[in-house]
């Protein structure tokens, strides 16, 4: 059974229908990547699974269903969404930050380690941690969202375009992280428009388009499709 | 104006400024936390003294029958929104929050009033009292409209301010009251004189505004406060609710004004609509603060207490005018030095 499951998902805007019948799996331990161009609906899919925007269909995770369910509830239940705006708290320190990151936990206990954890991953934020969280670069933000997240201990990350506007060296760094993320037993659901990096990362892939799922498959079959390369993933 | 009558309007407009400092602060807190400019922060006030005056004399105050009339229409409106939303479920845990536990506190002070109680537990009995009337009032009235804009909650708050003054006149009728001073004692401070009073008032300003600080700076619940402040979509993706966040807000906000209510009962005679201009005094100095810093609203706020000591000396007809006339000055000098606050300043 899946870790996660969207059965026929559509989500609307009024009357324009942004996501129309996705279904997608992400299986435990697995890292799925989402791709696709801009505007093709992937963030809204990713919102309306973390409960921000109502859909049709069905959310299942760990085998019971989410509809109905508020954010606050799911992240309880273990699953956590790193938007493609990040949304820190810009006026409080990193290590706040990082401790609100905990905040869904009832067990307090591995609190102090987890942080401990986050500093060593990046180092970086160990550094700045009495900074503000708004005075950070790019990259160091999404470091800080992504530790964020870590420290919630969560069973789903969905992490919604990671190397948005960074640049290339913190990319590669953005993704080696999200590759090591295997080993804690945390499942990614990966959306990116860098497609390259991204299905280099991920077991499993899906191609959105205009809020449809057109193509799906493992990683390794979608990297070396003809007709992706062509239409994302650029000629190497 | 003598030095030594400047010194005593000094210290007199500090003590009036440190009960402003509470109300202050505490509007600033609600503020930030669920966007709303609660008005009726100086009836809560008011309505502390209220209750205070009728323990004294042994009476079961009116704030009894107002929280008892609050738990009830709050707990239909969250059985409601919960029975429609399809989440039944949490119907129990919603009914023990919002109707037995003020009904407990209620019941407690009914059973405590006849065993003539020491002034301490009688200050406790009303803060208890006063406590649950801003959390209930957020429930019934502006939790159905919290996505509203900023404007329309202020005008919903104006309204439920003339609602809460006529529901004091019902409930605490329209003599003014007048509680036994807290402390006889006074000092010599560097040649002037400090009656203890006046002492409490400043210190309880102090002490209270430091627990606030350590409470924002070191407990869970009090980041989380703040991290709902900051962005309520960052707090919700963390698992921290924004309505429990305002409930928090508003438990703590009505406990600094039940305190101010408390320490400024013996100076002065309080009536059921005596909070008004405490609360827009209040408001001012927490404009001068930008409504969003706690430093800012203090320094505001005991400006303000300073101002109208020395307003009321030269002229205590226009001592209203002079405070007020202030806001105008003070709002073209914040639009100069702050650009206007956007609601996201992310990316």
């Amino acid at each position: 059974m899946a870790l996660l499951s969207l059965r026929n998902v559509s989500v609307s805007y009024d009357k324009v229908e942004a996501v129309r019948d996705v279904s997608l799996d992400v299986e435990a331990g697995q890292i799925v990547s989402v791709i696709g161009p801009n505007g093709a609906g992937k963030t809204t899919m990713m919102l309306a699974t973390m409960g921000l925007l109502p859909l049709a269909g069905e959310v299942i995770f760990e085998g019971s269903r989410l509809n109905g369910l508020e954010v606050e509830e799911r992240v309880e239940r273990g699953i956590c969404l790193v938007p493609e705006r990040r949304e820190l708290f810009a006026d409080m320190s990193v290590a706040d930050n990082l401790i609100l990151g905990s905040y869904s936990l009832k067990d307090r206990s591995g609190v102090d380690a987890a942080l401990q954890q986050v500093y060593q991953r990046f180092p970086r934020l160990l550094e700045r941690r009495r900074q503000k969280a708004g005075t950070l670069s790019g990259g160091e933000r999404q470091m800080l969202a992504l530790g964020r997240a870590l420290m919630a201990k969560p069973k789903l990350l969905i992490l919604d375009e990671p190397s948005l506007g960074l640049a290339p060296l913190i990319v590669r760094e953005i993704f080696r992280t999200i590759a090591s993320l295997r080993e804690l037993g945390v499942s990614v659901l990966l959306v990116e428009q860098n497609a390259r990096a991204a299905l280099e990362t991920a077991d499993y892939g899906y191609v959105l388009e205009t809020g449809e799922v057109i193509q799906e498959g493992s990683a390794s079959s979608l990297i070396h499709d003809p007709k992706l390369i062509a239409a994302y993933l650029g000629g190497h | 104006m003598t030095s030594d009558i400047a010194a005593i309007l000094a210290i007199d407009g500090i003590a009036t400024g440190a009960i402003y400092v509470l109300v202050a602060v505490g509007t600033v807190l609600i503020f930030t936390v669920t966007r709303v400019m609660f008005i009726p922060f100086g009836d809560i006030a008011a309505f502390t003294a209220l209750t205070l005056a009728a323990l004294e004399t042994g009476h079961l105050p009116g704030t009894v029958g107002l929280v008892l009339v609050l738990a009830v229409l709050a707990s239909l409106a969250e059985c409601w929104s919960l029975g429609r939303s399809g989440r039944g479920r949490h119907i129990p845990k919603a009914l023990a929050f919002y109707l037995l536990l003020p009904v407990l506190v209620a019941l407690f002070v009914r059973l405590a009033l006849p065993l003539a109680p020491s002034m301490p537990v009688r200050i406790v009995l009303a803060l208890l009292l006063v406590m649950p009337i801003s959390p209930l009032l957020d429930r019934i009235v502006f939790r159905p409209i919290a996505d509203a804009s900023v404007l329309l909650l202020l005008i919903v708050s104006m309204a439920l301010h003339f609602a809460l003054v006529g529901l004091g006149l019902l409930f605490f009728g329209p003599e003014g009251v007048r509680t036994q001073p807290l402390t006889d004692s006074a000092f010599e401070v560097l040649g002037v004189h400090v009656n203890g009073q006046t002492l409490l008032i400043v210190i309880a300003s102090i002490v209270f505004s430091g627990l606030l600080y350590l409470f924002f700076g070191f407990t869970l619940t009090g980041k989380a406060l703040r991290a709902t402040a900051v962005n309520r979509t960052g707090a919700r993706l963390m698992g921290i609710r924004p309505a429990r966040s305002g409930t928090i807000a508003y438990l703590v906000g009505s406990l600094m004004a039940g305190v101010s209510g408390i320490l400024v009962a013996p100076v002065n005679t309080i009536f059921y609509d005596s909070g008004f201009l405490l609360g827009l005094k209040a408001f001012v100095g927490a404009i001068i603060g930008g409504l969003a810093s706690y430093p800012g609203t203090a320094i505001g706020a005991v400006f303000v207490g300073v101002l109208e000591s020395f307003a009321s000396f030269e002229s205590s007809a226009l001592k209203e005018v002079i405070v007020f006339s202030l806001l105008i000055p003070i709002l073209i000098w914040r639009s100069i030095v702050s650009p206007h606050i956007e609601e996201e300043v992310e990316e």
